[in-house]
């Protein structure tokens, strides 16, 4: 008996590497094959170069001193003019990418790895420990988040970055747990898998090497899903002045912009500039997220087919 | 009923883990944050007005945690969340009974217009899957879902009240009037809300849409939808009578889900226009370090959105077999 799986391991495990880069390979294509995700993955790259690279785009190395000329409209020298308090607006957007891609990005990660975590081991696991692990899903599922993030950041005395980070996690990570979960519950009874229990495979090298890649579009869906989440849910929080008042981020020129009412005293590209940036990032992840959406459910693919005679 | 008595246990547990969090949070923090706001009011307010605080965040007390734990979620089931701060001596009940109305009003009509307007044009668009409002809405709204909310309102008031002037941008209603039932005052009222209405809609729909569009496209590759069609039906009955019954109901239990993400909008939304709801009362109890008020807004709207999701649980399962079976 243990002569055999021995003997078998090495097949296997060939198999599923190669399985996993197909799985890599197969979102490749179907990334490069849309145009939605094609433009999203192009916006978030010029945000990555610009979150990585910001002198590139600006000769401001220090974007929250107040070196210029208050109020100054776009012109030579400030592209979109300068604020109240006397910073220029391009270089503080550019340098505020960095902070909203962090959040972003770090939120993201955190909060998939914990809803593969709970979803996939509800899943697996059967019984008490998916009743429990659902229910506690459910439960983060429905309490508004939002009132909850702003009472917390509230205590916390204007959240720095981690502490937003950490709240936006705690937050949001319960609505992939439940997509995993179903997911994996579908999978449970499939061949592949019970042939990797027959084989004699612990369960760490089944869920790692064959569950894991059957669902990668769905878990890639849930991280751009979260990103998104992220990118408005802190401009928000820092729009309402519960983020630290000195961090240079897109939520933060929004809150000093409309604390300086920028809207009244003619300064729009203040407020326009940010926010454009917030969309633009956001549908970068949308755009991305609704191209996995169709991977993972051939249902919602276009089809073009005749129209039928009514 | 198996399903109906899960979700009430749901409801129960969820509520409890809120109120707890609630509890603990300010005993938790570091430089303990409420010990901090009671000297900021010391002198300001009466003294047994700050005993019944100091008693409520758990400070100069000698009782065990258990038991401020016990007493605490005895005065939140009696309503009793001792005085706001800002508003002293007005109860904090009081003061959530002049914010209320007003979120009400403008969310939930906003809400139930959403549901109506984006469910039927998902609806069209999946049913003429591949036409064009199928091709250009999905993409459009996928890219409006992905707007802040309250950036989307900076522009409307940028355009209507600050550019063209025809709008007003804050409050709600013109303060000059006496609130009455007066014409003028109704008029004011209207005017004050369509901005912020129209923000909350421009985002929301678009959820609403999508579920739809794809619910409906789904089920048109059901065996009961070529059945109809087998059958000799018309157009109109199977669109209706067939498609849209079974995909509304899915939808509404997304509403459970989009609730967060319109309540975290409206917050945002009230904020934006001074608008005098329950979520401006939050923020504005968070800036002035009103912690009772802010604690009693923060469970006022918990229970608001576990109610407003229990009675769509329940509506699925009178409307929805599947979900009776499912248990």
């Amino acid at each position: 008996m243990v002569s055999i799986t021995a003997g078998s391991m090495k097949p296997p495990a060939l198999k599923a590497r190669r399985r996993r880069g197909g799985g890599a390979l197969a979102v490749w294509n179907a990334v490069r094959r849309s145009g939605k995700a094609l433009l999203g993955a192009a916006l978030l790259l010029v945000f990555l170069v610009a979150a990585v690279f910001p002198q590139l785009f600006t000769s401001v190395a220090h974007p929250a001193e107040r070196a210029y000329d208050l109020s100054l409209p776009p012109g030579p020298g400030h592209p979109l003019g300068t604020t109240a308090f006397g910073q220029d607006i391009w270089a503080e957007l550019v340098w505020g990418t960095r902070e909203t891609l962090i959040v972003a990005v770090a939120t993201g990660l955190a909060a998939t790895v914990l809803s593969v975590l709970i979803g996939v081991a509800a899943a697996y696991l059967g019984g008490v420990a998916d009743e429990a692990l659902s229910l506690l899903t459910d439960v983060f599922l429905v309490i508004p988040a939002f009132p909850l993030i702003i009472v917390i950041a509230a205590y916390a005395n204007g959240g720095n970055l981690a502490v937003i980070i950490a709240v936006l996690v705690v937050t949001g990570w319960s609505y992939g747990a439940r997509q995993l979960r179903a997911q994996a519950l579908s999978l449970r009874r499939r061949d592949f898998l019970e042939s990797a229990r027959v084989r004699g495979e612990n369960w760490i090298y089944i869920v790692v090497f064959e569950m894991l890649p059957t669902m990668i579009s769905l878990i890639a869906a849930n991280f751009l899903g979260t990103a998104l989440y992220a990118v408005l849910t802190a401009a928000g929080l820092q729009f309402v002045g519960l983020g630290s008042p000195n961090s240079v981020s897109w939520g933060t020129m929004l809150h000093w912009a409309q604390s300086a009412e920028a809207l009244q005293t003619g300064q729009a590209w203040w407020i326009i500039a940010p926010g454009l940036c917030i969309a633009l990032l956001g549908a970068a992840f949308a755009l991305l997220n609704y191209a996995f959406d169709e991977i993972s459910n051939p249902a919602l693919r276009r089809v073009r087919r005749p129209r039928k005679a009514s | 009923m198996r399903y109906v008595l899960r979700r009430l246990v749901l409801f129960v547990i969820t509520l409890w883990v809120a109120l707890t969090i609630n509890f603990f949070i300010p005993r938790l923090m570091p430089g303990n944050p409420a010990e901090a706001m009671m000297a900021r009011f010391r002198g300001r307010v009466n003294p047994a007005a700050l005993k019944a605080l100091e008693a409520a965040f758990g400070i100069n007390t000698q009782k065990p945690l258990l038991q401020q734990y016990i007493e605490y979620l005895g005065n939140t089931f009696t309503g009793n969340f001792g005085s706001s701060l800002t508003f002293f001596p007005q109860p904090v009940s009081q003061v959530l009974a002049t914010a209320l109305p007003w979120t009400i009003g403008l969310v939930g009509v906003t809400t139930v217009v959403a549901f109506l307007v984006g469910t039927l044009i998902g609806l069209v668009a999946g049913w003429r899957r591949g036409g064009v409002l199928d091709s250009v809405l999905p993409p459009v709204f996928v890219i409006t879902g992905a707007l802040p909310f309250f950036w989307v309102g900076l522009l409307l008031v940028l355009l209507f009240s600050v550019t063209m002037n025809v709008l007003p941008n804050a409050g709600a209603y013109d303060v000059t009037l006496a609130p009455d039932f007066s014409a003028d005052f109704i008029g004011s009222v209207l005017s004050h809300a369509i901005l912020p209405a129209v923000t909350i809609l421009i985002i929301s729909v678009g959820g609403w849409i999508l579920t739809m569009r794809n619910n409906v496209v789904t089920i048109l590759a059901d065996d009961y939808i070529r059945m109809a069609r087998a059958k000799g039906l018309s157009n109109r009955r199977i669109m209706y009578g067939y498609a849209a019954r079974n995909a509304v109901l899915p939808n509404l239990a997304g509403f459970a889900m989009s609730l967060g993400f319109v309540v975290s909008g409206a917050i945002l939304v009230e904020y934006t226009f001074n608008y005098p709801g329950v979520g401006y009362m939050l923020l504005q109890a968070v800036n002035n370090q009103d912690y009772p008020l802010m604690q009693a807004m923060f469970v006022m709207i918990t229970i608001t959105v576990l109610v407003a999701i229990l009675i769509c649980d329940f509506l699925t399962v009178m409307l929805d077999p599947r979900a009776r079976t499912e248990g």
